[in-house]
């Protein structure tokens, strides 16, 4: 087996690299490390621990990231790696990487804006439009399809949009 | 064979939990009632990611109160194999969804409370309750936004709509009370830091409630007087209603999985 042969800074380092090619099944352009639900990979006496943290309590899309994580480190040749789900810190979409923020923009999402005023009851709220750019848009409903989404509607094109909501 | 009924040990710690969980579990489950039956498929995506959340929130704290028991129980064996009187929710969350105006009002009295009590339970003394609450306080602060803007719109909109939203809140108002009463179980875990005294949170509830209220042209009942019960398993009618078919799978064919 290849965990015996690797130091625990190596082992750590690949289980990293394959846990961070997992991609979010609702949104697949974004990887779990772009999202900043890939929280710590640590190695203890030689086992994988891999900590995850949920974008929204419910967000039923945790089970089948949990699943992705042991199938690709099983691929990458490190069996039964334990997954914990934290909460604290709870997780924030400041987290999202750039990198992250680009490829989903680049997807037709627009991408949550760094610390809007979520306290702010009726608080306005500027969205560019992801296909045109355009900040003449629109908010249509505060939930869209997936639990962090919010739906959008530019003025400029027409188009609907998903915006990634502030969280 | 139906399924026996669970015992719980309640400690205060464990009925402390039970009761923030059933209430997530209850309304969640009242809000999904509403999935494909919403006025507008914007709004039903609305209630079932609301209806989401707090289902998540359920689940968070009926593993907490699992482990806290000390294991013999799950998230799962509290949902769905326990009956009315073993229920510790709030009178106010088994009301039937009746028509948008009163989902609306009943979610807006609820959120407006728990976004203040989630952000108060952030600073409590046990790790684990703490953290729920940072996570969904995230969550509250939507719901809140959300159903301010719909009574809003409804109070303010048609005659129909206004008549609407007034008669629910009459008809609401006198499971508001519940929120902000405190037991003996539950006053040792206040004053050691562990829980939350709702009490002093409700100057800023009604002020939020009021203004709300207001803004929508509608108007909080005089009559204070306050119906309990849920808090110690005495229920309306509703909830056995609500478990039978929450229940229904596990009740007949126990254990069953997917």
């Amino acid at each position: 087996m290849v965990t015996a042969v690797l130091s625990d800074a190596d082992l750590r380092w690949r289980a990293w690299e394959a846990a961070s090619q997992v991609v979010d099944p609702e949104i697949p352009v974004l990887t779990i490390a772009d999202l900043g639900v890939l929280r710590d990979v640590q190695v203890r006496d030689g086992r994988v621990e891999v900590a995850i943290t949920p974008t929204y309590s419910g967000c039923p899309a945790m089970n089948m990231i949990e699943l992705e994580i042991e199938l690709a480190l099983e691929r990458a040749g490190i069996a039964r790696p334990t997954i914990r789900t934290v909460l604290s810190p709870p997780w924030t979409t400041d987290w999202m990487s750039e990198d992250g923020r680009n490829k989903l923009r680049a997807y037709g999402i627009a991408p949550p804006q760094a610390s809007s005023s979520r306290r702010a009851l009726f608080g306005e709220q500027q969205v560019a439009c992801p296909q045109c750019g355009s900040g003449d848009t629109e908010l249509l409903s505060e939930f869209g399809s997936t639990s962090c989404k919010a739906l959008w509607r530019c003025k400029a094109c027409r188009e609907p949009f998903d915006y990634f909501k502030c969280h | 064979m139906a399924a026996a009924n669970i015992t719980v040990s309640e400690t205060p710690l464990v009925l402390y939990t039970l009761r923030r969980a059933d209430d997530a579990l209850i309304l969640g489950h009242r809000l999904s009632e509403w999935c494909g039956h919403a006025p507008m498929l914007e709004e039903d995506m609305a209630l079932a990611n609301m209806g989401l959340d707090l289902l998540g929130q359920a689940r968070e704290l009926y593993s907490y109160a699992a482990k806290v028991e000390g294991g013999r129980n799950d998230e799962d064996k509290f949902a769905y194999l326990r009956d009315v009187r073993q229920y510790r929710n709030l009178l106010l969350l088994e009301q039937p969804n009746g028509d948008f105006a009163r989902t609306t009002v009943r979610q807006f009295f609820y959120a407006a409370f728990a976004d203040l009590y989630w952000r108060a339970m952030m600073r409590s003394s046990d790790p684990t309750l703490s953290a729920i609450a940072a996570k969904s306080e995230k969550e509250s602060a939507y719901h809140v936004r959300h159903s301010s803007e719909w009574l809003i719109r409804l109070g303010d909109g048609t005659e129909e709509s206004h008549r609407r939203a007034q008669a629910a809140i009459d008809e609401l108002w006198a499971f508001t009370g519940e929120m902000f009463s405190v037991d003996d179980s539950e006053r040792g875990l206040i004053d050691a830091g562990i829980a939350i005294d709702p009490a002093p949170l409700r100057p800023q509830w009604l002020n939020t409630i009021s203004s709300v209220v207001s803004e929508a042209t509608l108007a909080l009942p005089d009559n204070d007087w306050m119906q309990q019960g849920g808090r110690s398993g005495r229920h309306s009618e509703h909830l056995g209603h609500l478990l039978s078919e929450l229940q229904s799978i596990q009740r007949s064919f126990p254990g069953a999985t997917w």
